[in-house]
């Protein structure tokens, strides 16, 4: 890769501030597109550029932002999702805190290109400092008339609020999100419908991630076709990749989609010195994990579905031999089992059955039956909820016992007292 | 209308439909949770799944429209996969207690492991254990949260239908429970909906919890009397069993599913007025010698009152009861009225005080005060104008059905009009002072004993079904009034219930074309409503 995209600001100091971040171009092609393209422009351009949402699902953001109901009978509004929570995911984060005026000038053309007036910005309780440094930035921007009224003069008019999580995994979720920033509890919603159709206050909605509203200023100062052209085919660009475990240089790599996973692993200095790679979970933890024979993978969605695996939030957690994967399984079913809603009876259910399985084996009272009543618990779970956390919950949970079930068995049979 | 096809049966049903309601209006089955046809749906508890043709997943049939050319599986073995999952999640932690829980036999846990379940249980861990169990949350209910299934039912019922947000769940996960907001008590005036609400064992009603378990009662169909609303009821009695409660044969009323008139609920005033059934009643024929009221059978008192009536040459005053079925109201007519043409006739159903809600509560707490007027052409005051004659100029008699005249008069003037009047017969379920004070008194079947009609404040012609033999030796006031005709001379062989509503039903225009096969389940409206009654005069 040539040049980052995303990242050109992560390491200018104080890139958050508006004189610097002005300097290095922040809202210049936010002015030209506003005042000389209409929004339909925009949509297309994001459309051509193979944009797909960053934060998880991948869905085509333009076609997304099609869904958006023709006739207009009620205010549309551009909910940011900040709630950047999945387990080994801090991209957002870099952005958040080291370059918010790429995601606000990303949010002043898609709020113009979907034609709202008011977007919402939901981040994450924990991220304090991400918070402060993005509201900061959009009180500058606002007095630089970037956003209000008549923005550069046109009829254009945004507000931006940004609303604090309390600390709920499930709220990062597309309508638990939403019923979270209306003042209820972050449960998910029933879909249909969808939120493009009812969304936030019975509104259409259209809701995308930090670094995906990020990704088009780039896309309408260059161009779809130069955007496209980043990545592989169908998964346009570049992405932030959080590489965290047993790597020598932890951190967030701007890579093109499409690149090498053993790649990307290199760049974040390879796995430990004197270590092999033992396994590595390419999406956030809710994504199923590759064996290191299953590692030669290539970074985009189709790639990786294809892999039986996730692209996710593109989380990378690298894992060497030392890992324990009963134990590794144990905080991804503790995680899961503290973060259901309780909504739907599987996963509120399964989840905290799998962890108590999973605990026991760990503490030493496994049988050997569990490993099965595991995956049936898993498989239960999957696709019987309202959303996907329980998809989630069950992918750990069915990929390490298939794939390490050497393990888990030689650990039950050295560890336990031989109950059954 | 739309074309679809549920388990190979081709059924036509209306657009925006959703498949479990195409299933329920075709009488076909399938499992639920926290669906419930008067509430919002919430999709939450996941048991309804069906398989739908080429679909990759089966949906919940709860939230899924039907659509052109739906093929749809309910008992497939994918269908029936994914319900004996959810099923066995829901009972993971449910503490299986139904030994000593009051919802066995009525539990849908219970029922839908025999229909949709039997599987043998992976489950084997502990249990997750909640912070209440067996907590009164209001007057009427009691919650146990580890018997809850969260499937959210009860929260919707306070925040949709009652509007009064006692409810929550609190916390997530599988530490999820459902309890009272802060500061809030469960005391609205429908909370006792919310034990019937509840599929499982979680809320219990606290007036019949260990009474009796559900397999000794049986039920009839019935209406409530407690207001001109007519919510439709099941009276819940008590079979006969080795041990039997002496002293109280109806154990609970439930509401009866009426869309036009009460959809799923009653209000707790009605649910819990069942003791006045089997309370304070009439249970001899009495006359009074030597000014003592003494015991006689059914022949003795007959003929006292038709002696009492016949002897005296003059008018008496009567005294109907909005209390009295249509049929019993046609043959009070038709003898005091049309035969003996007494004039004085009047009713007493009380407007000025009483509570009226917005929802299902109406202020006259009579059940046919618009029978009386469509049958007798008498308004609710009309009571008023025959005390009033009787006071100045006392008449022969006065018959008195139900009322108490020293409630309605005060002591006091009762004592006076008392004696001044030469004859009291008094006819009526309940004792009170006025029929201790009678010179016949005859015991009449209270609502729960006879079948009959009574009609709503809105014109309905509703049926009330024997449910109990009448106590004691009381009749039905249809038997006491033909009684009573015979020995007049009136008329010669007795006339069963539904002959009188057909003979009524001829004679009066707002009952016209109306008979007990129509009527059926859920009643019918009278001719031309509420305007035809106030008419007709």
């Amino acid at each position: 890769m040539t040049e980052p995209v995303l990242s050109r600001n992560f390491n200018i100091p104080d890139a958050c501030m508006i004189e610097v971040a002005e300097k290095r171009g922040a809202y210049q092609t936010a002015r030209r597109a506003i005042m000389t393209q209409t929004p339909e422009e925009i949509g297309q351009a994001v459309t051509a550029s193979n944009l797909r949402g960053l934060g998880g699902a991948g869905f085509p953001t333009g076609k997304k932002w099609q869904f958006l109901p023709k006739d207009r009978t009620r205010p549309v509004y551009l909910v940011v999702n900040a709630d950047e929570g999945e387990p080994g995911t801090f991209k957002d984060r870099y952005i958040l805190e080291r370059d918010p005026h790429q995601l606000l000038e990303g949010i002043l053309l898609a709020a113009y290109a979907i034609r709202c007036q008011k977007a919402y910005v939901y981040i994450r309780g924990e991220y304090v400092e991400p918070w402060r440094r993005l509201q900061n930035a959009l009180d500058q921007a606002t007095a630089k008339k970037y956003f209000g009224k008549n923005i550069f003069g046109t009829s254009f008019s945004l507000e931006v609020v940004i609303h604090r999580g309390a600390g709920a995994y499930i709220c990062g979720e597309e309508t638990g999100l939403l019923n979270s920033l209306e003042g209820w509890k972050g449960f998910p919603r029933l879909k249909p419908p969808f939120p493009a159709i009812v969304g936030l206050f019975n509104c259409p909605t259209i809701m995308n991630n930090v670094e995906t509203l990020s990704c088009i200023p780039h896309i309408v100062k260059n161009g779809p076709d130069w955007f496209a052209s980043l990545g592989s085919p169908g998964n346009g660009g570049t992405h932030l990749f959080s590489v965290s475990g047993h790597v020598n240089r932890p951190g967030v790599y701007e890579m093109p989609m499409g690149t090498p996973l053993k790649e990307i692993i290199e760049k974040a200095g390879g796995v430990r010195q004197g270590h092999r790679l033992k396994a590595v979970i390419p999406g956030g933890i809710s994504a199923k994990i590759l064996t290191a024979d299953e590692a030669d993978v290539r970074m985009d969605y189709d790639s990786l579905r294809a892999a039986g695996t996730m692209l996710g939030s593109a989380g990378i957690i690298v894992m060497d031999e030392t890992t324990c994967m009963v134990k590794a399984l144990l905080y991804a079913t503790k995680f899961f089992a503290h973060e259901s809603c309780g909504q739907c009876s599987p996963c509120r259910e399964g989840t905290g059955w799998a962890y108590k399985i999973v605990k026991r084996i760990y503490e030493g009272k496994g049988r050997m039956r569990d490993l099965d009543v595991l995956l049936s618990v898993a498989k239960g779970m999957e696709g019987r909820t309202i959303c996907a956390f329980a998809d989630a919950a069950s992918w750990p949970v069915q990929s390490y016992i298939l794939k390490f079930r050497a393990e888990f068995e030689d650990y039950i049979r050295r560890t336990s007292s031989g109950r059954d | 209308m739309i074309n679809i096809t549920i388990d190979g049966k081709q059924i036509q049903v209306a657009e925006g439909t959703t498949i479990i309601q195409a299933i329920d209006q075709n009488g076909m089955d399938l499992p639920r949770y926290c669906y419930h046809p008067g509430l919002s749906i919430a999709g939450n508890c996941r048991i309804c799944q069906v398989e739908i043709e080429k679909a990759p997943k089966t949906v919940i049939a709860c939230n899924t429209k039907v659509t052109e050319g739906m093929v749809i599986y309910t008992r497939s073995p994918k269908a029936k996969e994914s319900q004996q999952v959810v099923l066995e999640y829901l009972l993971a932690n449910h503490p299986l207690d139904c030994p000593v829980c009051d919802q066995s036999g009525e539990c849908k846990l219970q029922d839908y492991y025999m229909d949709y379940g039997l599987y043998s249980p992976k489950f084997d861990d502990p249990k997750v254990k909640k912070t209440k169990k067996a907590f009164p949350i209001g007057p009427t209910i009691m919650l146990d949260q580890e018997r809850c299934i969260l499937c959210s039912r009860c929260v919707r019922f306070c925040d949709e239908i009652t509007r009064t947000h006692e409810l929550g769940i609190f916390n997530r996960g599988n530490r999820a429970e459902v309890d009272l907001g802060p500061g809030k008590v469960l005391d609205n005036p429908y909370s006792g909906n919310l034990a019937d609400v509840c599929p499982v064992g979680a809320l219990t009603d606290r007036d019949f919890r260990f009474k009796l378990r559900v397999w000794y009662l049986g039920s009839q169909e019935s209406v409530c009397p407690g207001c001109a609303r007519g919510c439709n009821t099941y009276i819940h009695y008590e079979r006969s069993r080795p041990y039997p409660l002496k002293t109280q044969r109806v154990m609970r009323l439930k509401p009866r599913e009426n869309p036009a008139v009460n959809q799923w609920w009653m209000c707790d005033g009605g649910r819990y007025a069942y003791p006045s059934i089997d309370k304070e009643r009439n249970l001899f024929v009495r006359i009074r010698k030597s000014g003592v009221l003494l015991q006689t059978d059914w022949q003795g008192g007959l003929d006292a009152a038709a002696k009492l009536i016949c002897e005296t040459k003059g008018s008496w005053g009567l005294l109907i009861s909005a209390q009295l079925t249509n049929e019993e109201l046609y043959l009070s007519k038709r003898l005091f009225v049309d035969f003996l043409k007494w004039k004085s006739v009047g009713f007493r159903s009380r407007l000025d005080f009483g509570v009226e809600d917005d929802f299902l509560i109406k202020k006259d707490k009579n059940p046919n005060a618009f029978g009386v007027k469509a049958l007798l052409g008498l308004d609710e005051t009309s009571i008023d104008s025959v005390l009033q004659d009787a006071e100045q100029r006392p008449p022969e008699g006065l018959f008195v059905f139900a009322h108490d005249l020293d409630k309605i008069l005060g002591t006091q003037r009762f004592k006076q009009l008392r004696s001044k009047i030469k004859n009291i017969i008094f006819v009526g379920p309940q004792e009170n002072a006025t029929a201790l004070a009678s010179d016949v008194l005859l015991p009449s079947a209270c609502y729960a004993e006879i079948d009959g009609t009574f009609t709503n404040f809105e014109g309905r012609v509703q049926r009330i079904r024997k449910a109990l033999e009448p106590t004691g030796s009381a009749r039905p006031l249809v038997e006491i009034l033909q009684g009573l005709e015979m020995r007049l001379g009136e008329r010669q062989t007795m006339q069963a219930t539904e002959e009188v509503f057909a003979e009524l039903a001829k004679q009066n225009a707002f009952f016209s074309g109306l008979n007990y096969d129509l009527l059926g389940h859920s009643g019918r409206l009278g001719n031309n409503g509420p305007a035809a009654a106030k008419g007709k005069k």
